[in-house]
């Protein structure tokens, strides 16, 4: 009722000013066109990264080494699928379906963490994904906690909660490998050197090469600047990787008195481009995998459909 | 029209932006609408919060507590689903 009195200058007044005073934007909130659009791009895109990032992990449920791992790896596989579903429903309180989501993952309108695309080829990775991946994307989801949009901050904080275990177990794998034979210590550093690079890239690109940062930042969609989070996981890894007692991924990581952080090399930005852009070395594979699973899922939906109608029926002839 | 004829209404309200809606008490109404009034009326009185919802109770399909240890596995054999099951050396520990 109060929309129809306002015109739309008063209603961005009033949605500036929310934003200025810290308060957070409600799904019935008047909101501008470009932050509900804005919104939909971020929240669909780390929605899709749950649901695909659980292909590389998912394959190596069969050959985890103990039945103590597969347990872990299992539990950690099923909640990246229901967090996919806690990302999915709170940015359906933006206007979009499901339907309509899933359609731009898999006609690569929409984007997903670029990390997916890399393969999963020894267990190390396993560690290496937990510990590295999962390690980047706690820190920028706890970032996101205090994102400006109330579905989406409620949402990462519920995440972020039940992830706690991710990056440690993830670690444990990496801890007992590299304190193992030889061979598992090579295999540690091995998947740590190729996985090192692109948990970098996926904080994104510099801040000043970032097409969609400064708008984020202003409607505090983002709270923090992609070089500043990815310094913080910089800063954060290198005693993780001395506690594990292996050789720095980049001869570079150098600590620097003067700005109180790691400095580090440069990111191979080509080589990002190209990922994201669908030539990575498993682009191909995550969508078609992931399509067939939705098409061969096909049978669920039309055993609930036909349930329905059964229940309705059932109704209508009692009444 | 008596008391009982009418529908129960659950009231939930948000405190504050960017919380979830809490379920705060119920009561009796004829519409949604009105349920909407009579619950600002009644629960908001003291800014209590920002919104309101309300739905009518027999739209709520809920679990029964008797039945809880065969509807919900507290999952007490499942320790690794917690970040406290796994031991790291102390210099990482915060990990």
């Amino acid at each position: 009722m109060q929309t129809i009195d306002k015109d739309e200058a008063e209603l961005q007044a009033e949605f500036d000013r929310r934003i200025a005073e810290e308060q957070k934007i409600e799904p019935t909130d008047w909101m501008p066109a470009e932050y509900r659009k804005n919104l939909i791009r971020q929240m669909s895109q780390h929605a899709h990264s749950e649901v695909i990032g659980m292909q590389p992990e998912g394959n190596w449920i069969t050959r985890a080494p103990s039945l103590r791992r597969k347990a872990v790896l299992l539990s950690k596989v099923q909640d990246e699928g229901g967090h996919g579903l806690y990302l999915y429903s709170a940015t359906e309180t933006l206007g979009i379906s499901r339907s309509e989501m899933i359609e731009a993952l898999q006609t690569g309108k929409a984007k997903y963490a670029s990390i997916f695309n890399y393969p999963a080829l020894s267990w190390a990775d396993i560690g290496a994904i937990g510990w590295l991946v999962d390690g980047a994307a706690i820190v920028n989801q706890i970032s996101l906690q205090r994102t400006s949009y109330g579905p989406y901050s409620r949402a990462m904080i519920r995440i972020c909660k039940e992830e706690s275990f991710h990056q440690r177990q993830g670690y444990e794998i990496m801890y007992a490998l590299a304190h193992g034979t030889e061979v598992q210590r090579k295999m540690a550093q091995d998947a740590m050197n190729r996985f090192w690079w692109p948990s970098l890239m996926m904080f994104g690109p510099h801040d000043s090469d970032s097409a969609h940062s400064s708008k984020s930042m202003n409607w505090k969609i983002k709270r923090e600047s992609n070089d500043t989070l990815r310094q913080r996981f910089v800063d954060q890894s290198v005693p993780q990787i001395e506690a594990l007692g292996l050789e720095m991924p980049d001869p570079e990581i150098k600590w620097n008195e003067e700005r109180g952080h790691y400095d580090f090399g440069e990111i191979n930005w080509e080589e990002f481009y190209q990922v994201i852009n669908g030539s990575g070395p498993c682009n191909y594979q995550r969508l078609k995998h992931h399509k067939a699973a939705h098409e061969e899922g096909e049978w669920v939906r039309e055993a609930v459909r036909a349930y329905r109608k059964k229940q309705e029926n059932k109704k209508s002839e009692a009444a | 029209m008596s008391q009982e004829k009418l529908a129960v209404y659950e009231v939930f309200v948000r405190s504050a932006r960017g919380l979830d809606h809490k379920h705060v008490g119920s009561l009796h109404a004829e519409s949604p609408e009105h349920a909407l009034m009579y619950a600002r009326d009644c629960y908001i009185r003291r800014s209590e919060g920002v919104s309101i919802w309300v739905v009518e109770s027999s739209n709520i399909t809920a679990s029964q507590e008797d039945d809880l240890a065969s509807f919900v596995d507290p999952m007490d054999d499942k320790p690794y689903r917690h970040a406290t099951h796994y031991v790291l050396p102390d210099s990482v520990n915060n990990m």
